[in-house]
Formats: structure tokens, C-alpha cells, sequence
């Protein structure tokens, strides 16, 4: 029998729990059936983390000596460490606090009342039984590397490289294309203010390339990450440029005399040409070309090199190899952005068959002065410019067949879209919507902006787009065939020109990097946060940070909040120097170890060594992460783990199936 | 008494994905039976098999055991050594005549609090259908041992 004094607290959430638990009974029978195993006093409270709750909590610990706590509340990944704290300040080691969860696991997924007090019962016993177990612990400090990684250097990425450099700690920002500047480098204008998208982003493009406290990676991946939260050690894939970027005066002269032209599937969306030897766009950041082996002629038949012929400098270097990089960084932010919905994939929308059918980034790249046509929005042919457009919202977004979600930035984007087209071609445009959704700050004053510009609403999923005409006045047109849902009526709109504002998909490569980096992905693809509303840009994986679209989709405001919001939960990390985490630790009783080495194999961070000399296994705490595998291996018991030894799991079992209260008939517990 | 058995199954689950999915299907308010009470370990590789013969043994009808996907782990990969171990455990435990669908292995990611209510619904139907495990009063031998007998030889064929 125990000697522990436990306290046994049970929380209503207001209603939340005592909606569907009698939360009074459980008390009750807690302090009633459990006083044998050591409950001295059980109490209910309507809001448990409360100050007032809490300070329950602590004048009993006070009063009446207790050596143990559970409180049955929320989940403990929410309060946990609220009581854990609340007993500290009483003076008893927040780990001999328990949280048991009877509100996730409970009162919010059951309905029958009774039943779901009966479990509550058995989750508090559970928590009683194991919590005898507990262990007095101290939090482990590690300390925090100043440097930090940022993965993805579209504006997400750059902001929060600037906020740490700028704060006076060194950043690795690693980019995948030639130059840093991301999706938001295509677009011409930015909704609402309709300002120029390259004149607010290049010179934070400029400051990033020029800062001292950021070193740049672009045309590199990140192929490696070891270690954690402190202390990552993060290889590098610098792919060769074939450039020597100590000799590159940036001139582009190379990029003149290549002679081999390639479209630009990325920068400028299949629209432009681009060289074999080629920055994306003038403003590209570092200025220096990257040669792309796949196109080039030297490299695929052996003779060409104008490039090198022509450089002033001798800058071109056909012998460079990939380097592979390490650097220590104590935080990582992900920043790695979105891919477009591949507009393809709706056949009846005709894109890819139908010529003048566009996708969004197509119309970004059209109407970009530095883009192919020098901003002048014609149709497919390169000089017609078109009388009508039609523009179609939720392409691939709010869809069943391909995704859920909204993608929160096509509304605006085509409000953009409408104006532009009318403001440089004067043609009527049309919007077919299903809802518009124009939320955020000086959002709707655009939309009713647009409304007075005189732009056409239908509201209606559109069902097809065709070139087939059948009454007059449409030939030679794109027919737009959508239901009008406002008259209720089928309708065909002729128009010249179609724009599909496309939703935002998660990186087609989402998964493999969330593995890389240790951390999930929702059934979506967008990475998950550590809790939606009060953890946003936090990961699940310490020292991991999310910025930018790669959480969901978002607008550059929401971006540049979150690239900034991460950069700020590292500089706190950074300025405290070290971070308390979890003391949940494996280690070994050398007077059991036997010596067999089974576990030496099961720890992924090799944080098991074996002593030759004394034939024992040992664990390094710094290593550690407190898996439990080897544990749960150990043939001969030798492993514990801190947290969740086999005790407190095997009386929690006892516990929650009732065997303290029943009286079991056979159970031995084996170790 | 089928009709009014109401089983009991002990789950186990993963602190960085079934027991967050978990969390999510209450944030959600996903309704599944609460026949089914939950212990939260730091990773699926954490399941030491003795956990099992404990609620079994204990008077649990049934063990869930979940933990993140393949190739998805907190702790790289130890989530393979939990699945080799289930395969082990879940032949040992036939051969002891526990039927094959007492002890699962789920596999929910901290956004799959759908499926993990899902996969808990069915569990516990089909835990009903199988009816109580009595593995108390088997070792006490109280005329149950030639049904405990069958099962092992029924699933070697």
C-alpha cells in the first residue's frame, strides 16, 4: 500500500466536461474508493486552471501534505504544464503532477452520460495508480546554437531571415532555384494596393543578399538533418552553378551569347525563353547565372562553351561538382511555399488544349512589364488583345475531386486580375464565382471597388469550357457554360480570353521534407502546427518553425506575419540561451545489464554505447530523445525510462481497468 | 448477455500522433463508444509486449495499439520495431487462444482523429461479436479450456 498523500482534482470546464460527465460523482467515488490508495482529498471546481483552481490546488499541497497530484481535466498537451506549474509554486516537483484527459477523451467524444462518468472514473484511477510512480525530475537544459536555418527563400523565408540577421545572428537561408524571391518574384502587382510586387520585394531581396549575419544557399537543398532542438546538424546539397562565383561580375554576357534557348517552365511559367546559362530575372538574387547541365550543348555533345569563350572574367567553370555542405544551426523555420494547382487536371476547363485558356501565375507572368510580353495582356498568338475575359475562381479549390480547402488568395487575385485587364485593355471582364470571400483589411473595399469598375458577377460553378459554337456569335470565341445560380438560369458566355485563378496545392515534394525534417503533414499536405490557433508557426518537432504557405495557404500579409512570428520565437530561444525540454530519458542499471547488446541496435540516435571493458550498455542522455524502444527491448529489465517507466504504464493499466478498487484474481506484476 | 456486454479495450497510443489525433477527434467533437480508455506513451516502439499480457490478464476484452504511420515516426523508425513486435506478440497470442482481433495495430497521424474514431467504432463492434475475453477465469479453469483450445488450432489452418 502506498504512502503517498494524493490529491484528486476534477475539472467541469464550465460545461464542457460536466455537460456530459458528472463530474461531482467522480470526485466523490475518487475520494471514497481510492482513499486506500493513498487519495487523502478529492475536490471538483469549475474551471480547474483557474487561478483560483490553481491556488486550490496549491493551499492543499500546502495543508495538507500531499506528496502527489491528479487532476482530470483537458488533454495535457494543453494544461499540463500549467498544473505542473502551479504545483511547483507550492513546492512539490511539477512531475509528481498527472493530467488525465477526460474532455478530448471524454466528455466532448461521448454522449451517454453514464457511461462516460464511469470512464472518467477509470481514466482518474488510472492517473491515481501511475502517478504513485512518478519520479521527482528536473527539466534537462540544452543549450541553443545561435545559428539558425531557413529553409526556402520565398518572402516567408526572407523575412525571417532578415528579422534574425538584423537582431545580430547568423542565418543559412537555402533556396532550390538559381535566386531567392519565390512566387511572389513572378507576380506583377500585390491586391489590394495594387503596388508593384517587385519594387517591395527586391530590396528585401537586396538586404538578404547583402547582409552580413545571412549566408545564402541558392540552387541547394538540404539533403541531411541530424541531431535537435539546440543543436541540428544540417547537410547541404550546393549544386553546381558551373560558375566561379569569386570571378562572376554578374554581367550576363554568357547569358547573351548562349545559344541554346529553353522555355522557362518555372519563372516564367511556360510563357518565355530562357538560356541554357540564365539568372530567372534581372533583379535575381545573388546575381551570379546558374548553367543548367541538363540543356546545356557542352555538356550534352561535348562542344559549344561560347559562354566561357565570351566571359570577361573567367568566370565559367565546367569542372565545379555538387558540394555537400554542414553547418550547426540551433533552430530550423521551414518556409518552402506552395506549387500551383496543375490546372490540367480539370479537363473540362480545356487548359493545355484550349489555347487561350490561362492559368493565374500565365496571366502574373503576362502582365508583368519584365515579363514575355512586356506586360502587354494579348492572347496566345502574342499580339491579339482580347475584347472579353472571363476569369473563373476556385480552380481546384472547394472541390471535392481535388481539394477541400479554400485557398484563401484566388478571390483577390482575380478581383487583381479583372482590374488589370480592364485598366490595360479596357475589355469586359466577368468573374464567375461561387462565393467571394474578401475578408482582411481593405479586402472588401476592393471588391466593391471592382463592382463600381463595372466588372461582371456570376455566381455559378462554371461546368465547361468550350470552343464548340453553337449560336451565333460565338465563333472563334471560348464559350464559358455555368449555371447562373443567382437567376437559376444555364447560361453561355462567349469570351476571348480565360483566366483560372488556381488554388495553392502543398509542395509536390511536402512529405519527403516533413520526414526530413521529423514533422507532419495534415491529410492535405500543409504542415501542422502545433496548435492552430495559439501555436501557429511552432511545430510538434522542437525547433522546428513553419512560416508562409507551407502551414496552408495564405496571402503575402499572412506570410511576411508568420516568416516574422517564427523568427521572433527563435531570437526568444536564442536570447535565453538554453531550453528546458522534457527530462523523458532512458537509462540503464549496469547491476542488471547483462551485456547482450539488443538494444544497442534499437536507438535510432546512437545514444546507446556499450563499455567493452565492463561488458555493459550505457546510455548518453544527451543523445536521447526517450523513445522507450530500448526499453521495452531490455530482456533482462536493465532499461527504465523517466516518464513513462514500466511501473507507472502497469499500474496505469491496474488502474484503469479497475483492478485497485475490484480486488484482482491473478495479475503479478513481472518486474 | 451479448446484448448488454460492453467490452473493454486498453489502447495505446503515441504522444505525437495517435494521442494528438485523439485530442483532435475531441477538439472536433467526433463521437466514437467509451468503451475504449487510452494511455499515452511516448512512441509505439515504447509498447513493451508485457503491457498487453497485463490488460489482458487484467480483464481488458481487447488492446488497440497505435502509433504514426510507416516512415512517419518522432524517433525515425521505431514505430517498425512496434510493428514487428505486433506481429510477434499477435502469433503469441493466438497460440495462448486469444483470438487475432483482440490486439490492433492502428496506424493515425495527429490529423487522423477521424480514422482513429473510426478504427476505435469498429474495434469495439467486432470486439463485441467476439464476445468477453475471460482470461481470469480461463487460468482459473472454469470449463472455458476447450474453447481456449480451438482458437490456435482454427487460425493455424
Amino acid at each position: 500500500m502506498t504512502e503517498e498523500k494524493i490529491g484528486v482534482y476534477i475539472c467541469h470546464c464550465g460545461s464542457n466536461i460536466a455537460g456530459t460527465v458528472d463530474v461531482v460523482d467522480v470526485a466523490k467515488w475518487a475520494g471514497e474508493e481510492l482513499k486506500d490508495r493513498g487519495v487523502v482529498v478529492s475536490r471538483d471546481y469549475k474551471f480547474m486552471c483557474s487561478s483560483l483552481g490553481q491556488e486550490l490546488i496549491e493551499k492543499d499541497i500546502k495543508e495538507l501534505g500531499l506528496t502527489r497530484v491528479v487532476v482530470g481535466a483537458c488533454s495535457p498537451h494543453l494544461h499540463e504544464n500549467t498544473f505542473r506549474t502551479a504545483c511547483d509554486r507550492a513546492g512539490l516537483n511539477p512531475y509528481l503532477c498527472e493530467l488525465v484527459s477526460i474532455r478530448e477523451q471524454v466528455s466532448w467524444v461521448h454522449t451517454d452520460r453514464q457511461a462516460a462518468t464511469e470512464k472518467s472514473k477509470a481514466i482518474v484511477s488510472g492517473g491515481v495508480e501511475r502517478v504513485v510512480h512518478n519520479q521527482p525530475l528536473e527539466p534537462l537544459h540544452v543549450p541553443i546554437h545561435p545559428a539558425t536555418l531557413v529553409v526556402g527563400g520565398g518572402i516567408a523565408g526572407i523575412q525571417s531571415a532578415l528579422e534574425l540577421a538584423d537582431a545580430g545572428f547568423p542565418v543559412y537561408l537555402v533556396e532550390r532555384e538559381p535566386s531567392i524571391g519565390g512566387h511572389m518574384a513572378q507576380f506583377d502587382k500585390t491586391f489590394p494596393t495594387l503596388d508593384c510586387s517587385a519594387c517591395i520585394l527586391t530590396p528585401k531581396m537586396v538586404s538578404v543578399g547583402g547582409h552580413k549575419n545571412i549566408n545564402m544557399f541558392t540552387w541547394s537543398e538540404v539533403t541531411q538533418v541530424d541531431g535537435y532542438v539546440g543543436n541540428f546538424t544540417v547537410t547541404i546539397r550546393k549544386r553546381a552553378r558551373y560558375i566561379n562565383e569569386e570571378l562572376c561580375t554578374g554581367c550576363v554576357i554568357c547569358q547573351e551569347k548562349c545559344p541554346k534557348k529553353i522555355i522557362d517552365e518555372v519563372y516564367d511559367a511556360g510563357l518565355g525563353y530562357r538560356k541554357a546559362v540564365y539568372t530567372p530575372f534581372p533583379q535575381a538574387v545573388p546575381k551570379y547565372p546558374v548553367l543548367d547541365r541538363e540543356n546545356c550543348t557542352y555538356f550534352q555533345k561535348g562542344t559549344c562553351k561560347a559562354c566561357e569563350k565570351f566571359c570577361p572574367t573567367g568566370a565559367i567553370d565546367f569542372t565545379q561538382e555538387d558540394e555537400y555542405i554542414t553547418v550547426q544551426v540551433g533552430n530550423i523555420i521551414l518556409a518552402t511555399g506552395f506549387d500551383l494547382f496543375d490546372a490540367r487536371r480539370i479537363k473540362q476547363y480545356g487548359y493545355g488544349r484550349l489555347a487561350n485558356v490561362f492559368t493565374s501565375l500565365e496571366f502574373e507572368r503576362l502582365s508583368n512589364a519584365a515579363g514575355p510580353t512586356n506586360g502587354n495582356i494579348v492572347l496566345r498568338d502574342g499580339v491579339t488583345t482580347p475584347e472579353s475575359v472571363g476569369i473563373i475562381h476556385c480552380v481546384g479549390s472547394r472541390d471535392k475531386n481535388y481539394n477541400n480547402y479554400c485557398s484563401v488568395i484566388c478571390c483577390m487575385q482575380s478581383l487583381k486580375f479583372a482590374h488589370l485587364v480592364e485598366e490595360r485593355t479596357g475589355a469586359q471582364v466577368t468573374n464567375f464565382y461561387i462565393d467571394m470571400r474578401t475578408a482582411f483589411k481593405a479586402y472588401d473595399e476592393f471588391y466593391q471597388r471592382l463592382l463600381e469598375e463595372g466588372t461582371q458577377f456570376i455566381r455559378g460553378k462554371v461546368a465547361e469550357i468550350t470552343d464548340a459554337a453553337r449560336k451565333p456569335g460565338e465563333e472563334g470565341k471560348l464559350i464559358i457554360q455555368v449555371e447562373d445560380t443567382l437567376i437559376g438560369k444555364q447560361r453561355r458566355i462567349p469570351v476571348d480570353m480565360v483566366i483560372l485563378s488556381c488554388g495553392l496545392e502543398p509542395r509536390h515534394d511536402a512529405k519527403e521534407v516533413a520526414k526530413l525534417f521529423g514533422i507532419s503533414c495534415s491529410a492535405d499536405g500543409w504542415y501542422i502546427e502545433k496548435h492552430p490557433k495559439l501555436d501557429p508557426v511552432a511545430t510538434m518537432t522542437e525547433g522546428v518553425f513553419i512560416a508562409g504557405c507551407v502551414q496552408g495557404p495564405k496571402d503575402i500579409p499572412a506570410s511576411v506575419s508568420q516568416g516574422a512570428a517564427a523568427a521572433a520565437r527563435v531570437l526568444g530561444r536564442i536570447q535565453q540561451g538554453e531550453i528546458a525540454l522534457e527530462p523523458v530519458r532512458a537509462s540503464i542499471d549496469e547491476a542488471k545489464c547483462s551485456g547482450c547488446r539488443i538494444c544497442n541496435n534499437m536507438c535510432p540516435f546512437n545514444a546507446i554505447l556499450f563499455h567493452e571493458d565492463r561488458m555493459v550498455s550505457e546510455v548518453n542522455p544527451a543523445l536521447c530523445q526517450g523513445c522507450g524502444t530500448c526499453v521495452a527491448a531490455c530482456p533482462a529489465g536493465a532499461i527504465s525510462g523517466t516518464c513513462f517507466s514500466n511501473e507507472q504504464i502497469l499500474s496505469q493499466i491496474e488502474g484503469l481497468l479497475l483492478l485497485n478498487v475490484r480486488r484482482p484474481l491473478v495479475v503479478e506484476t513481472v518486474y | 448477455m451479448t446484448d448488454a456486454f460492453e467490452p473493454v479495450i486498453i489502447g495505446f497510443t503515441c504522444n505525437w500522433c495517435s494521442y494528438r489525433a485523439a485530442d483532435l477527434a475531441g477538439t472536433a467533437r467526433v463521437k466514437y463508444p467509451p468503451n475504449v480508455r487510452l494511455i499515452r506513451l511516448m512512441c509505439s516502439g515504447r509498447l513493451d509486449p508485457t503491457f498487453v499480457f497485463k490488460a489482458l490478464a487484467g480483464g481488458a476484452d481487447g488492446v488497440l495499439i497505435s502509433g504514426c504511420h510507416p516512415g512517419e515516426c518522432h524517433y525515425i523508425e521505431q514505430n517498425y520495431k512496434a510493428l514487428r513486435r505486433y506481429l510477434l506478440l499477435r502469433r503469441t497470442l493466438v497460440g495462448m487462444g486469444v483470438e487475432p482481433g483482440r490486439v490492433k495495430l492502428v496506424w493515425a497521424s495527429a490529423a487522423e482523429g477521424v480514422k482513429l474514431a473510426e478504427e476505435i467504432t469498429k474495434m469495439v463492434a467486432e470486439i463485441k461479436e467476439l464476445g468477453p475475453l475471460q482470461w481470469p477465469q480461463w487460468a482459473q479453469g472454469n470449463g472455458h479450456v476447450a474453447k481456449v483450445e480451438a482458437i490456435p488450432e482454427e487460425a493455424a489452418v
